[in-house]
């Protein structure tokens, strides 16, 4: 058995990464955990990516208390990280007969929670501001503080720091057990060894309940609860200036058409309870719903330009509220479960949070000399213009390649990519570092240089070069193999 | 940032870029510049092995590599630049292109005329928003191409391919010869979407089951490819729950529509055709910007390479006349009209004054597939003239040499309209 930790996170999804994040500038030895070949890949890369201003969460729970602080929080944090991220508004939208009633309890709600600048605004306002928005839309609820944001480089970034701060992350460690003694945690077991903890913190997503269940705690119930998108193709030629909500329904916030910070529009989610929990299929009636719901809004959006349809899956807690608590019968272990929307918008408020419950419980937290409070930022061909691309290969010549044609991606921001703090192992990895594959051929052109590039980094053979999980290996032979076990076979 | 000056610069180095390039050399334009953003030239062509080019231009059957090394070798014979693994970034309507790559940086290249010839790219599973998850082992089928033909590995063992068009038929040939088990060919409408020779050499003589009304329904497999669910469809092309069936599969070939690639485009102001998502031009395959030019797959899908080298002839030689001051508008503009059971006709109008021309080619597709069909020529509602072919599928185009004579003497002429229909007494 190694050394032995202060903390072991159990998931690097947005919760896990904002913890680490958090505790990294005090004088602690922290293990980041996931089970998968990159951070962020369940929920946290798979939603609207939204900061919501916190005027649709019940003041008397958690997610109302945490929404709003998180969002003013979020405000300094992607400066300092330099994460993508646009303060552009939000509308919550009423068209005829909506009951419009919703909109001053949304108002009165939010004020509750001290969301600041919330007001309603006419149809004049709309037709201005929104020029695409229905012509039935008569009044809307303005929330000026609400934004977007990249979720998994926000993930990425605050996990990059944390190991900029001496934090540890390794992926690919699948949590078998929690390992109690005394009614305290002494650490993990999983696929990969045991690893020694004073502390555990579960920020395991839908699996929260599992793992709070290896520890004996049985207070987390997830329901995963599935939501379905379009993407569109950043080029599609269509005004949408804010994020749009229709009136929400008692269990969700409806369907939302939003740009995301790169200017592709997303319309989605859904919401329908999961088969289960690795359920993340897409389906005709779920994606029909969603077209037909952005349309309630935008009648004009058509389904030309949609690049790629996804699902992702809510962690919703039987509580339909944040479970951030000690166990009270295990000593040193934390859930951070039930992290549903407004989840990535709280996440540094839940960050706080989990720190004052682990020094309330005991775990000293004194902060170190010399903290690195920011990330460099990564470069981004694709925002560029000409001439700063221009400067670039004249510094670089790696930069004067470029592998994604959609994108803009040069051959060095991959490079950089797979040899990041926390580096890219996968295709999807590359994808959400450096957006080579996320444009309109969907990484049909630039897919074949990025599994080269991967191998040739990794030390790997192209055959070994995976998707995003472990057995999402995108080539299973090289060329006359298959044939060549055919023949034998039948010989 | 570099700047030079250019009288030609095209874009892109696949068949059509080379055939245009060459043929404005020929017609006197010696100062230019083909760049190429790939390592080769030759477009899509080199991963094209199998064999079928040529027949209509050179009169004989090449494979892709073959028919690309002989525009490769007209080029590489004159003294036309070429850059390889150089990306354009940009085009503006003042016809500057900004093209990067390592060895040489950014450059700014001042053009007094530019050839779009930038291709397409295959349309994906997400654009057509096929129901299910998004495991590794759903490809498009020239990717799965460049990656068994160029790259020297094989995505799977267990496939279907969706879609009949040319690609896809060829690919399901492609993995059989790899020991792949191709179990099916799902094809949505009641007819291919490929050349007929493709069906018959790549599927029917491989016992490759084609399942006409028939489309993949749900993608299965978390991480890698497990299944897919096909179903056929009925006459609206909506799914029959009660036919759906699941076929086991790690590979997903997709060929379900090519899009011409006009990002750059639009960036120069280029207006595009909603019918062809290409752009709209003139005779000499000029866009609405003077001096901008376009051909090959990035103006229209083509069937055949063959037809793409007779079309960037087509817009080098009006480059060359452009750039030269050979060059005048008529006056009037004639439109070009897709008619009855005809989805596109390019050029899209008529609109330049040539003394030597005889005859202006229109190339066109149906809308669906017929037998026996009259192809009608109308001038403002007159009937021009007719001719008959044996059918009409909207997977190969019909070209039709308009004569110059017959325009000649038609004045204040608007519009010209073509029908393709079925014949008449049939």
């Amino acid at each position: 058995m190694s050394k032995k930790y202060d903390v072991i996170i159990i998931g690097a999804g947005i919760s896990g990464c904002a913890v680490a994040w958090r505790i990294a500038r005090y004088d602690l030895d922290i293990l980041l955990l996931d089970k998968e070949a990159d951070i962020a890949t369940g929920t946290t890369k798979a939603n609207t990516g939204i900061i919501h201003a916190g005027y649709n969460a019940d003041p008397k729970k958690l997610k109302g208390r945490l929404n709003n602080k998180g969002n003013i929080q979020i405000k300094e944090i992607v400066k300092d990280l330099n994460i993508p991220f646009e303060e552009i508004g939000s509308l919550v939208v009423g068209v005829e007969g909506d009951d419009l009633s919703v909109l001053d309890d949304l108002l009165e709600k939010g004020r509750e929670n001290g969301v600041e600048g919330l007001e309603i605004v006419d149809k004049e306002w709309l037709r201005e501001n929104e020029p695409n928005i229905a012509e039935n839309a008569v009044a809307a609820l303005w929330a000026p503080t609400a934004g977007v944001i990249t979720p998994w480089e926000f993930a990425l970034a605050m996990a990059e720091n944390a190991v900029e701060n001496g934090a540890e992350v390794q992926l690919e460690t699948k949590v078998e057990d929690i390992l109690i003694e005394d009614d305290k945690v002494v650490g993990v077991k999983t696929n990969q060894g045991e690893y020694k903890a004073d502390y555990v913190v579960n920020a395991a997503g839908v699996y929260a309940d599992e793992i709070s269940k290896m520890a004996g705690v049985e207070k987390v119930d997830i329901t995963p609860r599935k939501g379905e998108y379009y993407i569109y193709d950043h080029a599609k030629d269509f005004e949408l200036n804010h994020v749009v909500f229709p009136i929400p329904t008692p269990v969700s916030k409806g369907i939302v058409v939003a740009p995301t910070v790169e200017h592709n529009i997303l319309i989605g989610p859904t919401s329908e309870t999961a088969d289960s929990k690795e359920d993340l299929s897409t389906s005709s009636e779920g994606l029909e719903e969603v077209y037909t719901g952005a349309k309630k809004l935008f009648p004009e959006l058509d389904l030309r330009d949609t690049i790629r349809v996804f699902s992702g899956l809510r962690a919703a807690d039987k509580t339909e509220d944040f479970v951030i608590e000690a166990a009270k019968n295990v000593k040193g272990f934390v859930n951070v479960a039930g992290i549903q929307s407004p989840g990535l918008s709280s996440a540094p408020a839940i960050a706080d949070l989990t720190a004052e419950i682990l020094e309330e419980e005991g775990l000293k937290l004194s902060e170190k000399d010399n903290i690195i409070e920011k990330r460099e930022e990564p470069v981004r061909f694709y925002e560029m213009s000409n001439e700063e691309r221009a400067e670039y290969v004249d510094q670089d010549k790696d930069y004067g390649q470029i592998i994604c044609r959609c994108e803009t991606v040069s051959y060095k921001e991959i490079v950089d990519a797979i040899n990041g703090p926390v580096g890219a192992r996968t295709v999807n990895a590359v994808k959400r570092r450096t957006r080579a594959g996320a444009g309109r051929c969907q990484g049909g052109f630039c897919g074949p240089k990025v599994v080269e590039i991967l191998a040739d980094e990794l030390g790997l053979d192209p055959t070994e070069i995976k998707q995003e999980e472990n057995n999402s290996k995108i080539l299973d032979y090289k060329i006359k193999e298959l044939l060549e076990s055919k023949v034998s076979v039948n010989a | 940032m570099h700047k030079l000056n250019k009288e030609l610069v095209v874009i892109g180095g696949g068949p059509a870029g080379l055939a245009a390039a060459k043929e404005a050399y020929e017609k006197g334009i010696k100062d230019v510049m083909v760049i190429e953003r790939d390592m080769e030239l030759g477009g899509i062509l080199p991963q094209c092995i199998h064999n079928g080019f040529g027949v209509h231009h050179f009169k004989e059957e090449l494979t892709g590599p073959e028919y690309a090394q002989r525009f490769i070798d007209d080029v590489a014979e004159r003294d036309i630049e070429v850059k390889l693994n150089t990306m354009v970034l940009d085009v503006t309507k003042d016809k500057k292109v900004y093209a990067v790559n390592k060895e040489e940086g950014f450059s700014e290249i001042q053009a007094e005329a530019v050839i779009l010839a930038m291709g397409c790219r295959e349309r994906t599973a997400g654009a057509i928003g096929i129901p299910g998850t998004r495991p590794a082992g759903v490809i498009t089928a020239g990717t799965a191409q460049r990656y068994t033909n160029i790259e020297g590995y094989v995505p799977g063992d267990e496939v279907v391919v969706l879609g009949s068009g040319d690609i896809g038929l060829i690919m399901a040939r492609r993995m059989r010869l790899e020991g792949a088990d191709v179990k099916a060919v799902c094809e949505l409408l009641p007819y291919t979407g490929g050349l007929t020779r493709n069906v018959v050499q790549c599927l029917e003589d491989y016992d490759i089951p084609l399942m006409l009304n028939h489309t993949v329904t749900e993608i299965i497999g978390n991480g890698k490819l497990e299944a897919v669910e096909i179903s056929e469809v009925d006459e609206n092309l909506n799914p029959i729950p009660e036919t759906a069936k699941i076929i086991k599969a790690d590979t997903l070939l997709l060929s379900v529509g090519l899009i011409p690639e006009n990002e750059l485009s639009k960036k120069a102001d280029v207006v595009l055709d909603d019918r062809t998502s290409g752009p709209i031009v003139n005779e000499g395959r000029e866009t609405n910007i003077e001096g901008i030019f376009a051909c090959g797959n990035v103006l229209h899908v083509h069937d055949l390479v063959d037809w793409v080298t007779q079309e960037s002839e087509i817009a080098g030689d009006w480059a060359a006349k452009y750039i030269k001051g050979d060059y005048k508008r008529s006056g009037g503009e004639v439109e070009v009209k897709a008619g009855e059971n005809v989805s596109y006709v390019i050029p899209q109008k008529i609109e330049l004054e040539s003394e030597d021309r005889n005859r202006i080619p229109l190339y066109m597709r149906v809308s669906t597939p017929l037998t026996a069909v009259d192809v009608n020529l109308y001038a403002d509602g007159e009937k021009l003239y007719s001719f008959s072919e044996p059918f009409a599928k909207p997977g190969e185009m019909i070209s039709v040499p308009l004569a110059q004579k017959t325009l000649d003497g038609l004045d204040d002429l608007k519009e010209i309209r073509v029908d393709i229909i079925e014949k008449e007494g049939n």
